[in-house]
Parts: structure tokens; C-alpha cells; sequence
């Protein structure tokens, strides 16, 4: 489980496009492994290096002197749109990006960023324009340089308390193992045999 | 009064977990080799078994070649892996795979609405953003990540935060040789790939309905590009045609039926917005930048606006320029969007008797190996290779681009995929996304052709 995120200064780094895909965040042919590490260097591999190569593109925010440790990444809208692939998540992560700060998300992005220890923290683009480094997100007060922010309280609990969802949604058991008894009597075409 | 979405959400709610947030049964789980071992192993390694493998189905189409004699290797590099540990996490864990050679292999949102996996009145998710797609016979279908797809086979549930409904009304039907697909990117050109945010679409009204079963699969696969939670269509005698008889559709056929007649808004429902769109006015489309919303009319010209100066740039256009006639390398018809035999059919009805432009690649994957079938029956394949296409084993091939095939840097691609992104079928490689007649019809012109030109139909050479 990624761990408890309360409260941090760190620097963001600007990449203020809109649509930012997840096949930019991390391209399929950087998906080399089955499981869910060794991802941070395909990380925005079509803009992060020179073409066909694996040399840094020196125009790129986070090849940039000052912005190498950024932990928080400012976009524009609808930032994660595209392909479900968590990989974006993971690679962000493994990299050492806390918070993806946008004025609007994919909503498969927003949840595996929760998942993954990363805060999506939404904030309009005017206001994003004009924050100044280093940052200062408190996921307490929900406040990102002292300008407040709504999160779910689901995804702010997650994040605080670095919870295990499964752990959480297995203390309800019983009203599952419940549900779905009755379920079987009251929709038996939705089962199938097995 | 309930919108279909509220009756699929509340049908399923299990508890109510404050602040918005439900957990919601989970009916079905489809796993694809890109993510399946990641999320089966995760699983295991974590001491968790799977609450009901019997519900749960994994396919080979991301990965998998899809040139004729393929196997375990792939053109990827490191393809296999995700083949062989996939094939070894699926069986471990009981449920059920559509392997490489499987007779019912296929792209995960062609096969399990043609195996009747995914049915009226379920819950299904799938670590792949165009399970909306499923959303089309009324079930409330949704893309999700791999660990959402681990908590869902472990608890046979999710934690939903509500999303808001709208519903997008097509008035009026479209017209004759405008499609599905050119109505998807119609109503994204018009509103945004965010337009549909925060919300579950429901599409309805007459443009809708007249739609056949595999028309609404294109129209609601595409609502993950409109930014939307998913997208749902009432199912309808159309539906129920469509899904009878099918490998895991119910036995007891009459109950089933009988349980589906209220999947529908009522009459006075409320959704927190209400779109119209004149089905009568849509045309056939098609992109012209990097994100689905920057689609045009195909006789547009390319924009000048600021905004779009990056993609311009990328796709190697200048402002003011046609659409039509712009030069093209490579046509590719398949995808979850439009692979489908409707779509083969629509496609060969162009081709047939014609050819392919020369220098053009022209490439056709079936959506999967049942489709192959019923397409070879009806002498499809035939057509396809007297024009001059490669006819292709199923799967998600060239949509995107995973290490293997590409079509080249600066290429001009018309696709009829879903995703026109920077360097999604290839780095450098610009795509332009359309209906599978655009394509076709491009295709045969050499350069991005109105499919209204070859709607005289000819002889099979």
C-alpha cells in the first residue's frame, strides 16, 4: 500500500497542455513487464527524449534544471484521458510524483492515482497558472498553497491513511456473502453455473 | 422517477458507504493479457482468492500478433510474457480464458457481447477503458484499473463514487451512409473529450434506437473519449434478438426477459443534463488533430484556431487546408470500435471490385475469430484480398502501437480505431480516426476520400 499522505512542499513542474493522454504519460511500448515496477523510465518517454533515442529532450519540464525532482505535476484538462492502463499511475509514482494538480480528470486516472498513493488535487486553470514553487499541498485542509480544493472524502481517507481498499471492503463481508444469497434467488440468470 | 442508470446503480447497491460512495456488486470481471497477470498475481501474492471465478473471463487481444499462423511469440519484444504468464495466473485461478487459438478469442468488447457474457441489467468492468462499450445492451459496464479489477474479483464488489447522469438524445436518424462512428465523433467534436465528465451517458431517442445492436457498440464505445464514467443504451427488442442463444446467455431464456422490461428511464426521469443532437444534420467525420474532439465534417478544412496549433504541428497540417485529398500511407479498419461484421459488410460493399491506391497499406483485423468466421462464410476475406488488404486473425493489432508493428514516424494512418493521440499507432505516426466506410473509401482514393464516392457498386474483379 503506498504510503500516508498528509502534508509536503516539493516543487511542481508545469506541462500545461491539455488531454494529456496516458499513452503520453507512459506509451504501450514502454509496458515491458507484467507487474508494476521498472515503469518510471518509459515516464512521458515520447517527450521526455529526443526522438529515437534515450537522450534527454532538453525542452521537456522535467529534464529541466530545478523541475529533475518535482513531485507535483501541474496539467491541463481532462489530464489521463485515453487507455485505463495503471502503468500511468505506477510510473508517475515510481518516479516520485505525490500530486497530479489539473482542472479536470479522466475518472479511471483519478482513481488510480488514489490508488496509488497520488493526489489529484482540482483546481481551475487560472489558478493553476498563477502558483508559485515550491507548493505546499495539506490533503488535511485540502488546501494547495493556501487555495482550497474538494476531494471525495473516500479518495481523501485513502490517500491520509495509505488504506488497503480490499481490507477496507472485506470488513463488509457479511452483508456481501448476504447480498449476494439473496441475489441468487432473485436474479438467477445473472449466475452462471460454476 | 429513476433514469436506467439510477435502476442498474441502486439494483446493485450493497452499502451505502457515505459521501457519494456505494459499494456496488460486480456481476462480471474481463481480464486481457496487458494487465491480467499483473492484477491475477497481485491477487495471489496478496493470499486473496477470487470470491467467484465462474464470473470471471480473460482474453489474449492486446498483446497477441494478429498475423495469420501466430502463437505464443509476438512481434513485440517481450510480447509473450504477457501471454504465457497471463495463460498460467488464469488457470491457476479457475476462471475461464480465450487463449491465442481459442475458436472464441477475440477483442474483449466484441466477445463478450457475442458470447453473452455481458447481458441486460448487469455490472461488468474490465481493466480497459472502451467497456463502455457494453454499456450498449443496457448493462452498467465501466472501464477500471488493475487494482479496481483485484478488488473486484476478491470482493465481488467495487467502491463507486455516484457518478451524475445525463442523457445525449439523438433526434431524428441519421442519414443514409452516416454511421455510427461519425456520430460518436460528432457529439465529442461538439462538446468536448470532457464533455461527458463526472457523468453516465444514456443515449436515446430516435437516432438511437434505429440504430442495429452493432452500430450502439460504436456509438457507446467512444463515450470513454467523450470523458464519460460509461454510457448506456435501454435494451430493446433489438437487444434481446441480438443476445438470444448466445454461448453464456441464460437458459431460462423467458426470465431473463422478463426481468429486463423495466431496464429503461421512466417517462419523468431527471438526469442532471440533457443533451440534443439533430441526427439528421451529422456527417460523416473525421479527425484532423490529437485528441477525438478535433474531428470535422470530412469536406472541413483544417483550423486555425490557437488551441489546436500544437496538434497541427504533429499531424503536419496547415491551417485552411482540406481534409479531403490529404495524402495518406496506411488504412487500418478493426478495433473495439468497429470491427464488427456489420462494419466488414459496409466495408466490402465499397471495396469489392475496386483496389487499394498503390503505396498504400491497407490492413483489415476482424473484432474477433467468430467474426473471421461469419465474415470468410459470406466471401468477405476474398474481397478484401482481390482490393488489396491484409486480412488479419483477431485482435486489438494496430490501434496502438506496443513495441511490434508500427506504421512509421510521420505516416498519415485514417484509422477506424478510437484514439488519433501523439504516437498512438506508432511514434511520429499520424492518425486520422473515421468510420470504417471513410477508411475504406480512403483507402482506395490514396488520400482521406467521402466513402460517398463509391457508392456505385462493382463487380469483384
Amino acid at each position: 500500500m503506498p504510503e500516508p499522505l498528509v502534508r509536503f512542499t516539493a516543487v511542481a513542474a508545469p506541462l500545461l497542455v491539455d488531454n494529456i493522454d496516458t499513452d503520453v504519460i507512459i506509451p504501450s511500448r514502454e509496458i515491458k513487464t507484467t507487474g508494476k515496477i521498472g515503469l518510471a523510465q518509459g515516464l512521458f518517454a515520447n517527450w521526455r527524449y529526443l526522438p529515437g533515442t534515450r537522450n534527454p529532450n532538453p525542452d521537456f519540464i522535467l529534464n529541466q534544471p530545478g523541475f529533475e525532482t518535482a513531485q507535483v505535476l501541474l496539467t491541463g484538462a481532462n489530464v489521463g484521458c485515453g487507455s485505463s492502463r495503471e502503468h500511468a499511475a505506477w510510473a508517475l509514482a515510481e518516479w516520485g510524483i505525490r500530486a497530479v494538480v489539473a482542472p479536470s480528470f479522466n475518472p479511471i486516472f483519478f482513481g488510480n492515482c488514489v490508488r496509488n498513493g497520488i493526489a489529484p488535487v482540482q483546481l481551475p486553470a487560472a489558478r493553476i497558472a498563477t502558483l508559485t514553487n515550491p507548493v505546499t499541498l495539506d490533503l488535511e485542509a485540502l488546501t494547495l498553497n493556501g487555495h482550497t480544493f474538494t476531494l471525495a472524502e473516500e479518495a481523501r481517507q485513502m490517500l491520509l491513511e495509505g488504506l488497503d481498499p480490499i481490507a477496507l471492503t472485506l470488513k463488509h463481508a457479511d452483508c456481501i456473502a448476504a447480498w449476494q444469497t439473496a441475489d441468487r434467488v432473485a436474479r438467477p440468470w445473472a449466475w452462471l453455473p460454476g | 422517477m429513476p433514469t436506467l442508470f439510477d435502476k442498474l446503480f441502486d439494483a446493485h447497491k450493497v452499502v451505502d458507504l457515505g459521501g457519494g460512495t456505494a459499494l456496488v456488486a460486480i456481476d462480471r470481471v474481463m481480464l486481457h493479457e496487458r494487465t491480467g497477470a499483473a492484477a491475477l498475481n497481485s491477487l495471489a501474492t496478496a493470499g486473496r482468492s477470487i470470491v467467484n471465478p465462474a464470473h470471471v473471463f480473460a482474453v489474449m487481444d492486446h498483446i497477441v500478433d494478429t498475423v495469420p499462423g501466430r502463437g505464443d511469440a509476438t512481434r513485440m519484444p517481450g510480447g509473450s510474457a504477457f501471454i504465457t504468464e497471463t495463460r498460467a495466473a488464469a488457470h491457476k485461478a479457475g476462471i475461464t480464458l480465450f487463449d491465442v487459438t481459442d475458436r472464441d478469442q477475440g477483442i474483449t468488447h466484441v466477445i463478450s457481447p457475442e458470447l453473452g457474457i455481458v447481458l441486460p441489467g448487469l455490472t461488468l468492468v474490465a481493466p480497459d477503458s472502451h467497456t463502455c462499450t457494453q454499456g450498449a445492451v443496457g448493462a452498467l459496464a465501466w472501464g477500471i484499473g488493475s487494482s479496481e479489477a483485484e478488488h473486484a474479483m476478491a470482493t465481488g464488489t467495487l467502491r463507486v463514487q455516484r457518478p451524475k447522469t445525463m442523457r445525449i438524445r439523438v433526434s431524428g436518424r441519421l442519414r443514409e451512409g452516416v454511421t455510427a462512428k461519425d456520430l460518436a465523433l460528432h457529439i465529442i467534436a461538439a462538446h468536448g473529450a470532457a464533455g461527458g465528465a463526472g457523468h453516465a451517458v444514456e443515449y436515446a431517442g430516435e437516432g438511437v434506437s434505429a440504430l442495429p445492436m452493432e452500430a450502439r457498440f460504436t456509438l457507446c464505445n467512444m463515450a470513454t473519449e467523450f470523458g464519460a464514467f460509461t454510457a448506456l443504451i435501454a435494451p430493446d427488442d433489438e437487444t434481446f434478438r441480438y443476445l438470444k442463444g448466445r454461448r453464456f446467455a441464460p437458459a431460462d431464456w423467458a426470465s431473463a426477459l422478463a426481468a429486463w422490461q423495466n431496464l429503461h428511464s421512466d417517462p419523468d426521469a431527471h438526469f442532471n443534463a440533457d443533451i440534443i443532437i439533430d441526427g439528421t444534420a451529422v456527417r460523416p467525420m473525421v479527425s484532423w488533430g490529437t485528441s477525438p474532439a478535433q474531428s470535422l465534417p470530412i469536406d472541413a478544412e483544417v483550423p486555425g484556431d490557437e488551441a489546436g496549433a500544437r496538434a497541427r504541428a504533429y499531424m503536419g497540417l496547415i491551417a485552411g487546408q482540406p481534409l479531403q485529398g490529404l495524402p495518406i500511407d496506411a488504412a487500418f479498419i478493426g478495433s473495439c470500435t468497429n470491427s464488427r461484421l456489420s462494419d466488414l459488410q459496409r466495408v466490402a460493399a465499397i471495396v469489392k471490385g475496386r483496389h487499394v491506391a498503390p503505396g498504400v497499406q491497407a490492413i483489415i483485423v476482424p473484432g474477433s475469430m467468430g467474426v473471421k468466421r461469419a465474415a470468410e462464410a459470406e466471401g468477405l476475406d476474398r474481397i478484401f484480398t482481390n482490393a488489396g488488404f491484409e486480412w488479419r486473425e483477431s485482435g486489438c493489432s494496430m490501434c496502438f502501437f506496443a513495441g511490434g508493428e508500427s506504421f512509421g514516424p510521420g505516416e498519415r494512418v485514417v484509422s477506424s480505431t478510437n484514439r488519433n493521440f501523439e504516437s498512438r499507432q506508432g511514434p511520429g505516426t499520424r492518425t486520422h480516426i473515421a468510420s470504417p466506410e471513410t477508411v475504406a473509401a480512403s483507402a482506395i482514393a490514396g488520400c482521406i476520400a467521402d466513402p460517398g464516392r463509391y457508392t456505385e457498386p462493382q463487380t469483384d474483379a
